[in-house]
């Protein structure tokens, strides 16, 4: 910027002092050479605290007995398991609250942010107090709101809420049956994955025949009829395989079934209802940044109002949409971390919660945490920068 | 043809007027019920209200208890059902504003809090007078006149805090004095330069010397600080310093030293990149084993410098920001009168882009003013640490409890954070105008 390449046009006046480059160099030494300073130091430092600590540096503990339950996993997890699985368990929990999140939240976060801009004043109306309270209360507080208040007040198993004697709310979670695939229920899954590249097959062909004569063709109705049939004619030719587990009261609580941890069912609520008010403001920034004059001209060319919302507004909207979405549901998986605070069996939770206290390795622990979110938050940025590179208007 | 007429005989029978398209009725056919799906979503909608509205009404204020003095006030009889227990709340309040300091001191925390409305409004007023002044007083001399109170001043300062800056104005001083080494000037040319050292050096022994007087105040220990005034410490020094951090990496990152560009991204990157729980953990618990044998720092302060660099990142983008929207003509005009570099970042760049960036900077506030809540994680209790703290009063456990103590927070947090978009709202539209193109 300031800093030019003049130093060549006055050859022998000034001293290389006065030089730009020499300067530019030398500021750039000095900072190296003082963040290598502070780094050494550093290292030198927790060398010297571990030691004085007998603490053992290294990751050999992660093949240690972890010795501690986790109420939730994905995969088979006892109190004998390491503390390497421990990691795991706690990153998938951290996966799936995130995933559902997401989900729950792009598809409230964009009724929400559709129904701001309805011309219905109530709905407008209702959509605005929802993003406004939401989003200026914090999360840690919507989290206590949903575990403390909401959940716990839930009554005991004994009087659970219940849906058709299948699905139970108590103050122990949610309580559903849980699919038992029996031999030959691959058989489904095969047709489920057969209507799916069908579908796409027809998509495809149906927008080449329509680049080329003109004539349309039903394609969302078909996918939807190979994608529901397909399987379900395999579960039927294959003799129906799968049978539900029904959950059953026995004693204080519910056995059988699939069960659903409340600290879950809060973070989810919690999560997905906050981030969805911040969605929603995206969205309709996104759709207010379509010009008028776009959906006025698609208008004029006859389009009906479906098609204009489908072809013309919101393939414009998304390119304004997406990367600020992105950047929230990057959010949502860094706030999963809260967790903690309602001991939901997250990474943090787990792994850098009770795993640290117990094995004191602070160093090692907070590394591999913060490894896993930077890692997911830099694989995020690079998809928006290709998506941005992709996305980006070709300018004349 | 006869018997065919053309001319009416009678009069013709008067049409209805126009549905109405002004007035109360025009206005609610036009927006609740312009058709029928339109009007299944207004009766949706009115039934949503229904749902949320009166319980949430009914919980605050029609069966609210707003007399009594312990729990007995606010147990329903006979299991009936009770609203929100205002008398808890009363009773907590000292709690959940001062935290735990001491009764007889909390005038300094009145009186701090005092100061910063006086020398704030103002500062957010724009057409306020003296906003330099203002604005020294509210960066500058406040932070310290808070720590003394909050703190009871008297800190030791150490000889190596001493040593340190004495070697750190030396090197200053000797770059300064660089052309003379160089055999291109005399001492006297850097004469200004000199003088500018030697003020800051006064500066900064005056600050060591009034942080190390002792103003005869008893000394308040971190952990008994709390409440709303622990969220406002954390809130107002992340912000506060997070400023320079931030301006400073968002020039880094536009820098054209690779060096400097590249420690600057990836300091931006890591921190914007993790969650602020494990910086807090990592503040609470690895940043002890960073420092040296012998020098420690309590929990509060630890917290603190997490938060600080958490929120410098995210500064630091807002910044950039402000930066790009300048436009390139303003550098080259400040290149082509001659300015250095830091005088063209300090009078031409910097100002336009951080007036600029107000809003933005108002943003970041209400999300570290929402974040502080993630220190009762570490066991610092803030507002909603405190809050969370007083259920576990059993004089006043009730099945209410815990649901008015959030509903309390609920209504502080929104007030604070609505209050606060609505000002960079107001900001964004009020500095839109001389950049609209």
């Amino acid at each position: 910027m300031a800093v030019q390449d003049t130093a060549g046009e006055a050859p022998g006046k000034a001293s290389f002092i006065y030089d730009p480059k020499v300067r530019s160099i030398a500021a750039q030494i000095a900072l190296a050479a003082l963040l290598v300073y502070v780094g050494y130091s550093i290292v030198q430092n927790t060398a010297a605290n571990l030691e004085r600590q007998n603490i053992a540096s290294g990751f050999g503990f992660l093949s240690t007995t972890a010795g501690f339950g986790i109420n939730q996993s994905l995969i088979e997890y006892t109190e004998e398991s390491n503390y390497g699985v421990t990691f795991i368990v706690g990153l998938l929990n951290t996966v799936l609250i995130a995933i559902v999140g997401i989900f729950l939240a792009t598809i409230v976060g964009f009724i929400v942010g559709i129904a701001r801009l309805s011309h219905n004043w109530v709905i407008a109306k209702l959509a605005t107090v929802y993003v406004e309270v939401l989003r200026n209360i914090p999360l840690l507080l919507q989290i206590f709101f949903w575990y403390f208040a909401v959940l716990r007040a839930l009554p005991n198993p004994r009087n659970s809420a219940s849906i058709f004697d299948l699905v139970f709310l108590n103050n122990r979670g949610l309580i559903m049956p849980r699919p038992v695939f029996e031999e030959g229920s691959s058989l489904i899954f095969w047709a489920f994955l057969a209507a799916l590249v069908v579908s796409f097959g027809i998509a495809r062909w149906a927008k080449q025949r329509q680049a080329a004569t003109g004539q349309q063709f039903p394609v969302f109705l078909w996918s939807l009829g190979l994608i529901v049939g397909l399987p379900l004619i395999a579960y039927f030719v294959s003799g129906l395989p799968v049978s539900f587990d029904n959950p059953e009261l026995k004693g204080f609580n519910y056995q059988g079934g699939m069960s659903v941890i409340p600290e879950f069912v809060a973070l989810l609520l919690a999560l997905s209802l906050y981030t969805a008010a911040f969605i929603a403001e995206i969205v309709r920034a996104g759709i207010l940044a379509v010009s008028h004059g776009q959906s006025e001209a698609a208008h004029a060319l006859g389009l009906r109002h479906g098609p204009t919302l489908r072809l013309v507004i919101i393939p414009q909207a998304m390119r304004v949409i997406i990367p600020p979405l992105t950047s929230q549901y990057l959010n949502l998986t860094k706030n999963s971390s809260l967790a903690v605070a309602i001991a939901y069996p997250d990474l943090v939770s787990v792994f850098a919660g009770t795993t640290l206290n117990q094995t004191g390795q602070a160093v090692e622990i907070l590394a591999m945490t913060m490894a896993v979110y930077l890692t997911i938050s830099l694989l995020t940025s690079f998809f928006m920068n290709w998506f941005n590179a992709k996305m980006a208007l070709v300018e004349r | 043809m006869t018997d065919l007429s053309y001319v009416r005989t009678q009069e013709v029978p008067h049409e209805a007027p126009p549905a109405a398209t002004t007035g109360l009725v025009g206005w609610i056919r036009e927006n609740l019920f312009s058709s029928i799906p339109n009007a299944i979503l207004t009766l949706f909608g009115a039934y949503l209200i229904y749902l949320l509205v009166p319980p949430i009404l009914d919980f605050a204020f029609f069966s609210a208890i707003y007399e009594g003095v312990d729990r007995e006030a606010c147990l329903a009889e006979g299991g009936g059902h009770v609203g929100a227990c205002w008398p808890f709340v009363e009773a907590k309040l000292g709690q959940y504003i001062y935290g735990r300091y001491p009764l007889e001191e909390r005038w300094r925390i009145d009186l701090t809090g005092f100061l910063f409305l006086i020398l704030l409004v103002p500062a957010l007023i724009p057409n306020a007078p003296f906003k330099n002044i203002n604005v020294i007083l509210l960066l500058g001399a406040f932070p310290l006149a808070a720590i003394i109170l909050l703190t009871g001043g008297a800190f030791v300062i150490p000889v190596w805090l001493w040593a340190l800056t004495v070697i750190i104005f030396a090197g200053v001083v000797g770059l300064a004095l660089m052309p003379v080494f160089a055999g291109q000037g005399t001492v006297s040319d850097s004469k200004g330069a000199l003088l500018a050292i030697a003020g800051a050096f006064i500066i900064v022994a005056l600050i060591y010397g009034v942080l190390s007087y002792d103003f005869g105040l008893i000394a308040v220990e971190t952990p008994l600080w709390g409440g709303i005034m622990l969220t406002l410490v954390i809130a107002v020094t992340g912000i506060v310093a997070s400023l320079p951090i931030g301006i400073m990496l968002a020039l880094g990152r536009r820098s054209d030293m690779p060096v400097v560009k590249m420690i600057s991204i990836i300091f931006i990157e890591f921190w914007r990149g993790v969650p602020l729980v494990t910086v807090l953990f990592m503040s609470s618990v690895v940043l002890p084993l960073f420092l040296p044998e012998g020098v420690t720092f309590d929990k509060l302060l630890r917290a603190l410098i997490g938060v600080a660099l958490f929120a410098s990142a995210y500064m630091a983008e807002v910044v950039r920001g402000g930066l790009q929207a300048i436009p390139k003509g303003q550098y080259e005009g400040a290149m082509a009168l001659g300015l250095r570099f830091w005088e063209m970042m300090g009078l031409i760049v910097l100002p336009q882009a951080l007036k600029l960036v107000i809003p933005g900077i108002v943003n970041t506030f209400i999300g570290l003013f929402k974040d502080t809540t993630l220190v009762l994680i570490i066991g610092l209790f803030d507002l909603l640490g405190m809050i969370q703290l007083s259920f576990t009063d059993a004089k006043w456990s009730t099945p209410v409890t815990s649901h008015t103590g959030y509903l309390f927070a609920a209504i502080f947090y929104f007030i604070f954070c609505f209050g606060m978009s609505r000002y960079s709202i107001y900001m964004e539209e009020r500095l839109h105008t001389g950049h609209k193109r």
